[in-house]
């Protein structure tokens, strides 16, 4: 029995049955994870874009540092970091907090590139044309940078939605009860680790070609020319 | 035409790098004149555009556009560097035609040419469409305000892009290589229009152009450049039917030789 739910041992299809429940639990953790996780990462990277984006360089080059370090390291070292080296300083998170603001931190490095290189994709000219329409610089980003930006941002982002999602069992180490850490200790109890374990893996094939069906999806309806403003 | 200078260059300097792009630049254009802006690529005729539109900064010497420093302002009887609510206020004097049109792709025809006024100038939204339907049939483009600029032509874009600097009502317009990135057969249309403007309108002109018969044609005069500087200028009759210059020559030469 986990989570309140029984399981069934009498046959393989009466056991894999009777686990789904459980194993569902368990994908609603992982996928509250992946959404609070995303949801940081969308912040934090966003700030990330505007500081390296600074003229001055007291700013931008701390905010590229970060950006490497948290990039070139693995994100485990950044979940055991914050889940054991925190609490030492009296800094106490719940398992699931520390699980999210890892995979968030760890995923804002490269959302922050993803806005950046979107900005920067919008032409110079745009900018040009802007400036010598008198257009100040805020009305300038808001009506002529973003609109174009934004379509060629938001399916870089989709996939990282997915890589956060596939990244999600690696909080089962801090003792997360996300699917796969579910699955396992089904496993430990019934000496079947076959059956959980390959329903984990086929609940993650399905979800991510959904989701990667959904990016395209979304990928072939966003306007290339960018956001129509009439 | 006025003779008080409406822009004045004095000792401009323009580097890029290692490049001296523009080499003291002394340089003079008188209200409502025409000037076209000939020379070899590299010789700094769309920096000038570029750095009166503010697009470029200067490195050294003294530009007034219609009497007030461009790039400088005065305090306290002090010349110092122009802030950036000096440099907006000094871009209204100007409206800029691109190369590449640089329409923006996401807004309607009617709304890339009433963005600013309704936004900069604060005209009303039905001022704005009135003044963009004027500017439009001016360039022949009346009937095209719904359409977004991936469905016109070339020629039609850049038609666009004059109506939309127009509809800021600016003193002075740059053109910079209006037809350089057009197909030969929409280059007409385009120049038929400028052509139109210089004629009929008392606005200042400064064209930066390969099209020697056309400068010829609107100018009041021709500055040929070359290494950052102005080599010859004069009455187009005089630059093109009878260059002092060794250097305008050899440019005027080559250039006919290979157009």
């Amino acid at each position: 029995m986990l989570l309140g739910i029984a399981w069934d041992t009498s046959s393989n299809w009466a056991f894999a049955v009777s686990i789904l429940p459980i194993l569902l639990k368990g994908l609603v953790v992982t996928l509250q994870a992946t959404v609070v996780g995303f949801f940081i990462a969308l912040v934090l990277g966003l700030i990330l874009a505007g500081l390296k984006a600074s003229p001055l360089k007291l700013i931008s080059w701390p905010a590229r540092f970060i950006t490497e370090f948290i990039r070139d390291t693995p994100l485990l070292v950044q979940l055991f970091f914050l889940y054991y080296v925190l609490p030492e300083y009296g800094i106490v998170l719940p398992a699931f907090m520390t699980g999210a603001l890892a995979l968030g931190l760890q995923y804002s490095a490269y959302t922050s590139e993803v806005y950046r290189a979107g900005i920067e994709s919008v032409p110079l000219g745009q900018h040009e044309a802007a400036c010598a329409l008198d257009l100040t610089p805020k009305r300038s980003f808001l009506v002529v940078v973003l609109p174009q930006a934004v379509p060629r941002i938001i399916p870089a982002l989709g996939n990282y939605l997915v890589s956060i999602m596939k990244d999600v069992p690696l909080l089962s180490v801090v003792a997360v009860l996300e699917m796969l850490n579910v699955a396992k200790i089904i496993g430990d109890r019934t000496f079947n680790y076959l059956i959980p374990l390959s329903m984990v893996g086929l609940i993650y094939l399905i979800l991510t070609l959904v989701a990667a069906a959904a990016i395209r999806y979304l990928d072939t309806r966003l306007p290339k020319r960018g956001i129509p403003l009439k | 035409m006025n003779e008080d200078p409406i822009i004045r260059f004095e000792k401009v300097v323009k580097r890029f790098g290692p490049v001296t792009v523009l080499d003291e630049l002394d340089f003079e254009v008188k209200k409502g004149e025409k000037v076209s802006i000939i020379g070899p690529s590299g010789s700094g005729k769309s920096t000038v555009l570029r750095i009166l539109m503010t697009l470029e900064t200067i490195d050294d010497g003294f530009i007034e556009v219609a009497g007030r420093p461009l790039w400088h302002e005065e305090r306290n009887g002090e010349r110092v560097p122009a802030t950036e609510d000096h440099l907006r206020s000094m871009r209204k004097e100007m409206g800029m035609v691109f190369q590449q049109f640089n329409l923006f792709p996401h807004m309607t025809v009617r709304r890339n040419v009433t963005e600013a006024p309704v936004h900069v100038l604060g005209l009303s939204k039905q001022e704005a469409n009135q003044r963009a339907e004027e500017y439009l049939e001016l360039v022949g483009l009346g009937d095209q305000a719904d359409k977004y600029p991936s469905q016109l032509s070339g020629g039609q874009q850049q038609r666009v892009a004059i109506a939309r600097a127009l509809a800021m009502r600016p003193n002075i317009m740059l053109f910079d290589e209006p037809t350089s990135a057009l197909d030969p057969e929409l280059v007409g249309e385009v120049l038929n229009v400028i052509q139109r403007l210089a004629e009929e309108h008392d606005l200042t002109m400064l064209l930066v152009t390969h099209e020697m018969q056309f400068a010829k044609r609107i100018s009041d005069r021709v500055c040929f450049f070359d290494k950052g500087k102005i080599v010859e200028e004069g009455p187009p009759e005089d630059v093109f039917g009878d260059p002092k210059e060794e250097r305008t020559r050899d440019f005027l030469k080559n250039f006919l030789n290979t157009a």
